[in-house]
């Protein structure tokens, strides 16, 4: 009977110290980030078929071109596992190709308005609206990969799950930040002289 | 002397946020709501304009399509109209509304959102992961080129909604989703009533026996019951169903420790049976609420006019 009592109690005070929330936790960004990866997925398997219909457009810039295409490449031969999730510095990297690679294609978004063939492409607006798709899932799942992480950390950090924490050695883990923190914060410059 | 310890305190404070970076995003991500976006509205009905750009007719007349469209297939469509979404762009707006909203069916998750942003221009069609078979991106898109845009610019707001809904509902037709009077609903009260058997004939007695041991009686039975009430609150967060059953644990608390177990017990759950339904029915009764099982994931389509 004492036994008994004394397991009842390590159970109720593990779980009280946040064992299984931890673990719950750890499950929830492992999936959430399956789901960015998924998505990050999908938009590269999108950027060969816009590159192709823009390619058909004669005198199409070749710079902002070759750096989506460079930039699909550099993305895409990173290799992401789950323990990424434990390498701040893969995770950085991993990051920052795909940044590198939202702003290749936005700068490729812009300059195709400048086409009046390529707009009226009924396949290169559908690929438009695909990619625009795929942007919004991308930043739904990073929200929610954010929310996730958020969730562990503030666990990780406080007391006295951070005890539990420091027991089993758990590391908080990285999040998504944004990457040009300078660009962002600097005022936008509005000048009209220049069109002249 | 004041303003020294208040300086230290804010270094302290300022250091502990240099040290706790993840904290300290914690602290943006909570702060968010405060940084001026537009609020989530309260879901009340099928349609809801705070624009004051459809009449009563024509929202009698949407509202009717929509209902009539839920009761016989089951998903939810929603449509928003509001001023403005800045300074958030349509599809994170539209995306925070629809997964506060949940809209769609508990178990299915068939929910849609039509989001309209009048001064800005633009419109979207946010579709959750349920529905992104029948309708997918580029259905959305077209089903906003081709039916919302061209009358929003004529300035017929109704007809625009009207064509784009109906064109939605077709999408939704041709999806093979279950229909509105399957078996879940009678499911969960079927769970409801196991949990409770287990509940009342297990873990009652159980937690009330070991409390008494460890409380004495008196105490262990006003523990059992608080736990209990504790609990039921957590579970239905209703307060009067909460205090009922807080109210039956203590006298089945009081009767097992008197020793008629069986009894008491028969009688009680008897009573609790009753309260549950009575909650439900007010529960469910009042206005249009949402199913809660919609989850969207950013699928959908934007456009302008």
């Amino acid at each position: 009977m004492k036994r008994w009592l004394w397991a009842f109690i390590c159970a109720f005070s593990l779980s009280g110290c946040g064992y299984n929330d931890f673990q719950r936790f750890d499950e929830q960004i492992k999936s959430s980030w399956s789901e960015v990866l998924n998505q990050y997925q999908r938009r590269a398997d999108l950027v060969p078929n816009i590159v192709a219909t823009v390619k058909g457009e004669a005198a199409f810039e070749q710079d902002t071109l070759t750096q989506v295409v460079e930039a699909r490449a550099k993305a895409t031969s990173i290799q992401v596992s789950p323990e990424t999730l434990n390498n701040p510095l893969a995770f950085n990297k991993f990051q920052a190709a795909q940044g590198e690679l939202s702003s290749a294609l936005s700068r490729l978004m812009v300059v195709s308005e400048r086409y009046p063939n390529l707009r009226a492409n009924e396949g290169f607006r559908d690929l438009r609206v695909q990619l625009e798709g795929t942007e919004n899932r991308i930043a739904v799942a990073r929200n929610r990969y954010i929310q996730a992480v958020q969730a562990y950390n503030v666990l990780a950090r406080s007391f006295p799950s951070n005890l539990t924490a420091l027991v089993f050695s758990y590391q908080p883990k990285p999040s998504f930040a944004v990457q040009n923190e300078a660009a962002i914060s600097a005022p936008p410059v509005v000048n009209f002289e220049k069109s002249k | 002397m004041n303003s020294g310890t208040n300086m230290s305190r804010f270094g302290v404070l300022g250091h502990r946020c240099l040290m706790g970076a993840v904290l300290a995003l914690a602290c943006v991500w909570s702060g968010s709501a405060a940084l001026g976006q537009q609020a989530v509205p309260v879901l009340s009905a099928h349609v809801m304009d705070s624009t004051g750009t459809l009449n009563t007719q024509e929202l009698e007349r949407l509202e009717k399509k929509l209902a009539d469209f839920e009761a016989q297939r089951g998903a939810q469509l929603v449509v928003l109209m509001v001023p403005t979404t800045q300074p958030e762009d349509i599809a994170s707006y539209a995306n925070r509304v629809a997964n506060t909203w949940k809209i769609g069916r508990k178990t299915v998750g068939d929910g849609l959102l039509v989001i309209v942003a009048l001064n800005d221009r633009q419109v979207r069609i946010d579709v959750s992961k349920t529905l992104e078979g029948a309708i997918p991106d580029l259905a959305a898109s077209r089903i906003i080129e081709e039916a919302i845009t061209p009358r929003f610019k004529q300035g017929d707001y109704a007809g625009g909604l009207e064509a784009g809904i109906s064109r939605i509902q077709s999408l939704i037709r041709g999806e093979s989703l279950p229909s509105p009077a399957s078996g879940a609903k009678a499911r969960v009260l079927d769970f409801d009533w196991q949990q409770l058997i287990l509940v009342f004939f297990l873990i009652i007695p159980m937690v009330g026996g070991l409390a008494r041991r460890l409380l004495g009686r008196q105490l262990g039975i006003l523990a059992t019951g608080a736990a209990v009430g504790g609990l039921t609150l957590f579970l239905t967060a209703s307060v009067a169903l909460a205090v009922l059953a807080a109210f039956a644990a203590l006298l089945i608390a009081l009767f097992s420790s008197f020793g008629v177990l069986g009894r008491g017990m028969d009688h009680h759950s008897g009573g609790w049976g009753t309260g549950t339904h009575s909650a439900w029915g007010g529960g469910r009764g009042g206005g249009y609420g949402s199913g809660g099982g919609g989850d969207f994931g950013g699928g959908g389509a934007s456009g302008r006019w």
